[in-house]
């Protein structure tokens, strides 16, 4: 058994299952179900949460590898297992999924329409991306990925906005297709192995050749789901058609899903290609970063606007992890963190608005600063967080990753930190439209500023942003081990081959 | 009596059949619940000798029983019994609860059961036609609906001319090696061996292929599916093609073992036609039961993957994938009969909209049986398409597998339609209340459906033993 004991993974992963199967049992009116199931939903959705916390806690920041392993027969024959397994990389992942679904359950007080399926199928998706980061088995990994879409569907579908119905079904499209070519990598690599177990894995070298392949493989899946442009335009409008809670989950954590992808296979078990692929990689950052800005900087729309900043802030995780040195790495494993949070945050917020019957046009927007200061303290918060302020979380992020990527190339380095002047223009534009400029309309002077529930929700969102800001080893300290294992790694594996092919060479 | 017991369950199915028929004759009026119970508590009792029976040679070698029959007798005995539950309420409500249903149902089940254990072409042949005569009757059932009875005898016409190239390639194959037996031909066909014999090989392959509605000899499968009552097309999409596909492996890997190289390019062939056809020519269809053929037509593409590998491990996913395929299919069959507003059956995809609103159970039980035929994991399907798709990988068929995957996203497309119509459509579909043995196959196919993930095992364990019982 692992350190606590006890299957703490599995149980962090499962319990939201007890939050389903209280959910169906549910009957009555169809506005006193939702409210009950919101309440259920969210009762039962701070459990992991409290379990995550104790997770952090007994974690063992010096251990590179997995902690808290389970394991359990599952597939008879083959050597595929039930595996799970958390390191530093996937920690605070895990906890970013768990702080983020009460948060988004609490955002959804405007759901009344079939309830029930609404917070059954959030906690549903809890339970797929928690087991996604959790799993230690490619096969589980694969599972959980995939299975993430089917709530997803229906959340965007059902309760999402006019365009819901095509913005869920490209959303499912676009995913499903990448997905299936890193089941074709999975088969290969299970064949290769002879297990879908990660440790091994990550031990078994592959030949050159078919590494090629395989990131080709991974990059359709992950870049797909990391919304790494160009494979970014199902984005957002998924983003853009979902309801905020569906949002909320899609851009804080399902986004992470590819990022993570990446670091935990593609960069650790096809370290030649790779190496080879990191050209492309840093110029598909780098367009991410400017071309993607500036796309954002013409939106009209706050959740759209949002919704094109994650695009360009995914671009810098991406060229964080590529820069293959533990400032880049610990630089977009931090971003993903505080863009997660972040831009939760701003989500939020949009959903406040709309929760007060406004629209989220830009143009009929304006001047809330003045009946609402405490929603544009907070907003301007997350905004100055996302533009990467210091003593915001943002900065952390992207100043490592400008310094890693100053190591390996210096006009990397300074286009891609060209996004944090991108993002000041266009986040203070948001923030001017919003908040500042005159009324637009009338009505703007009669809203009403946070009530309980909506501090509930920013706050702590807020207090997080300050913290991972002002004191982020609290986290990096957890990462260190297992990004300086990964980035050595990856080094050994170049350098060995190096050394094969000069000695082939003579 | 050990002799008798491996033949048992056809002498009960065929014994039991003549007594429920004479009930039936005798007895006014129509007995046709009475006879429906009878069947399925001879199936039941069929399936379970079958389990205990013991591997053997019967009749000179004209039958062979292995743990690779009792695999695929299990699944035909599973689906048999679920088609004729869902067929009790459906043909009583319909006006064509006859009592010869369950007897044909019987009778075709015992085709079936002699088609799978055959160990001769001449055995096979008997089989194959028992069956056939069976069902082509079961499709006109409605025999005052044009459309059944068109469906009926395009079946039987189609049917024949398919039968009729089966025979004519058993005669070429006799012709040129002078046996039938499957013992024998493995022997004879080996290296090198004659142009008679490989004509003779294909036309084998086509009269089997149509059988499982593979394509390009697919074309009865959309007409008859939709003409013929929902009961029996969920008999149609089951029972039959896991028989037919059971048949497939053994004649393959048995009498024409030697000659992978002669077939191997034959199926792959006849998979990808199956895999893209199904894929595309299902997005245009308004009519559910028409969805259902080109997706059952898709499916059988895919479970062809695994005979393409021509290996052990390829059997094996052919196994698990229409094992897994029969539990979907019943289950999908058992909403569109569950489709029914003011007494009246309704079979339009249209129709559904708003249902999930409605009937949350009813419409989660059918996206999950959609989700399922789409290969999404956790549900069943996913590990059908894993294993033939590692099968095929594993045999080095790179442009099979790629062409799979591809096919799959398409026809994710249309299950999901299904699924778009019934949770994000308005309307109000005002089914009436689904009878109980409905909701008992929908429920049963459901579950085993999604929760397949926490228990592979036995299926697995199962097909692999089959596979090694039938490559020997």
């Amino acid at each position: 058994m692992n350190q606590a004991g006890f299957p703490i993974l599995s149980l962090l992963t499962y319990l939201p299952l007890l939050g389903v199967v209280y959910i169906a049992t549910l009957r009555g009116a169809e506005e006193a179900v939702a409210r009950q199931a919101r309440q259920g939903a969210l009762a039962i959705s701070l459990l992991p949460l409290a379990l995550g916390v104790y997770l952090w806690t007994q974690f063992d920041p010096t251990q590179a590898g997995y902690q808290f392993v389970e394991s359990a027969a599952w597939f008879p024959g083959l050597d595929i297992q039930y595996r799970m397994g958390v390191d530093g990389i996937s920690l605070f992942l895990i906890l970013l999924t768990l702080v983020l679904t009460p948060i988004a359950i609490l955002s959804s007080a405007s759901i009344t329409k079939r309830g029930r399926s609404f917070f059954a199928a959030l906690l549903l998706l809890e339970t797929m991306t928690t087991g996604m980061f959790a799993a230690a088995d490619f096969l589980l990994f694969y599972v959980f990925f995939e299975a993430v879409l089917l709530p997803m569907y229906l959340i965007i579908g059902v309760w999402g906005g006019e365009k819901r119905i095509y913005a869920a079904v490209k959303f499912f499209i676009f995913t499903l297709a990448g997905s299936l070519f890193m089941l074709l990598a999975l088969i290969w690599l299970w064949h290769h192995a002879g297990t879908t177990d990660i440790v091994t894995l990550l031990h078994t070298p592959i030949p050159p050749a078919a590494q090629l392949w395989l990131f080709a493989a991974f990059l359709a899946s992950f870049g797909v789901k990391a919304a790494v442009w160009p494979l970014h335009t199902w984005l957002p409008d998924a983003y853009g058609e979902a309801p905020v809670p569906g949002t909320i989950m899609l851009a804080a954590v399902l986004s992470k899903m590819g990022a993570y992808g990446f670091l935990r296979f593609a960069v650790p078990m096809l370290p030649q290609a790779s190496a080879a692929a990191e050209p492309l990689m840093f110029t598909l950052g780098v367009v991410a970063v400017i071309y993607i800005s500036f796309v954002a900087l013409a939106q009209t729309d706050m959740k759209r606007l949002i919704a094109y900043s994650s695009v360009a802030h995914m671009g810098v995780i991406i060229i964080g992890i590529f820069t293959f040195t533990v400032e880049g790495v610990e630089g977009a494993l931090f971003q993903m963190l505080s863009h997660g949070i972040v831009i939760a945050g701003l989500f939020v917020c949009t959903g406040v608005l709309l929760a007060r019957g406004e629209g989220l046009a830009l143009s009929r927007l304006g001047g809330l600063a003045v009946r609402m200061p405490a929603y544009a303290a907070l907003l301007m918060l997350f905004s100055l967080a996302n533009m990467g302020l210091p003593g915001t979380s943002g900065f952390i992020g992207e100043i490592l990753v400008i310094v890693g990527a100053l190591k390996v190339n210096f006009w990397v380095s300074l286009l891609g930190g060209a996004g944090m002047i991108l993002g000041a223009a266009y986040m203070l534009v948001l923030v001017r439209a919003v908040l500042f400029d005159k009324f637009t309309r009338p009505e703007l002077a009669q809203v009403s500023d946070l009530n309980a529930r909506e501090y509930a929700m920013l706050l702590p969102l807020a207090a997080l942003v300050l913290w991972l800001g002002i004191y982020p080893s609290s986290f990096t300290h957890m990462f260190d081990a297992s990004v300086a294992s990964l980035v050595q790694a990856h080094t050994a594996a170049l350098s060995s081959h190096t050394a094969l092919a000069m000695v082939t060479q003579k | 009596m050990t002799s008798l017991l491996p033949i048992l369950p056809a002498l009960l199915l065929g014994f039991g059949g003549m007594a429920l028929l004479l009930v039936g004759v005798l007895t006014k009026p129509e007995p046709a619940g009475f006879t429906t119970w009878g069947a399925i508590v001879l199936l039941v009792v069929a399936a379970l000798v079958s389990c205990a029976a013991p591997d053997t040679l019967l009749f000179h070698g004209l039958l062979k029983t292995s743990l690779f029959t009792r695999f695929a007798d299990a699944l035909v005995y599973t689906a048999a019994v679920a088609a004729l539950l869902l067929a009790l309420d459906y043909n009583r409500k319909e006006g064509i609860a006859r009592f010869e249903y369950p007897i044909l149902v019987l009778l075709g089940v015992l085709g079936m059961v002699v088609m799978i254990s055959a160990a001769d072409l001449m055995s096979l042949y008997i089989g194959f036609e028992l069956q056939s005569l069976a069902l082509y009757i079961a499709a006109a059932l409605a025999r005052d609906s044009v459309r059944s009875t068109e469906a009926g005898l395009k079946y039987f016409v189609l049917g024949a001319l398919a039968s009729g190239l089966l025979v004519y390639g058993i005669s070429l194959v006799y012709g040129f090696t002078g046996t039938t037996s499957f013992a024998a031909l493995a022997g004879l066909l080996g290296a090198n061996i004659g142009y008679g014999a490989v004509i003779g090989l294909v036309f084998v392959i086509v009269g089997l292929a149509f059988k499982i509605s593979a394509a390009p000899f697919h074309m009865w499968t959309p007409d008859v599916y939709e003409g013929a009552p929902t009961s029996v097309t969920a008999l149609f999409g089951t029972a039959p093609k896991a028989a037919a596909m059971a048949l497939f492996l053994s004649v393959m890997t048995g009498p024409f073992g030697h000659l992978l190289a002669q077939w191997q390019m034959i199926i792959e062939i006849l998979a990808i036609i199956s895999m893209a056809l199904g894929a595309l020519a299902a997005i245009g269809q308004t009519n559910i039961k028409r969805l259902m053929a080109y997706s059952s037509i898709g499916h059988m593409g895919y479970a062809l993957m695994g005979l393409a590998a021509g290996t052990e491990a390829g059997i094996q996913a052919t196994l698990i994938y229409v094992a897994i395929y029969v539990v979907m299919s019943f289950g999908a069959f058992a909403c569109i009969i569950a489709m029914r507003r003011r007494g009246q059956a309704v079979e339009k995809i249209s129709d559904l909209a708003g249902l999930a609103a409605q009937r949350p159970g009813f419409a989660f039980a059918m996206a999950l049986f959609m989700w399922a035929m789409a290969g999404i994991p956790p549900l069943s399907g996913f590990f059908g398409k894993l294993y033939v798709f590692s099968a095929a990988l594993n045999a080095g068929l790179v442009t099979l597998v790629i062409i799979g995957i591809i096919t799959s996203v398409i026809s994710a497309f249309y299950y999901l339609r299904v699924i778009k119509v019934m949770y994000f459509d308005a309307g109000a579909p005002d089914f009436d209340a689904v009878p109980a043995s409905v909701n008992f196959v929908m429920a049963v196919g459901a579950a085993v459906t999604a929760l397949f993930i926490l228990l592979p095992a036995p299926l697995i364990t199962a097909a692999s033993a089959a596979a090694k019982a039938l490559m020997g």
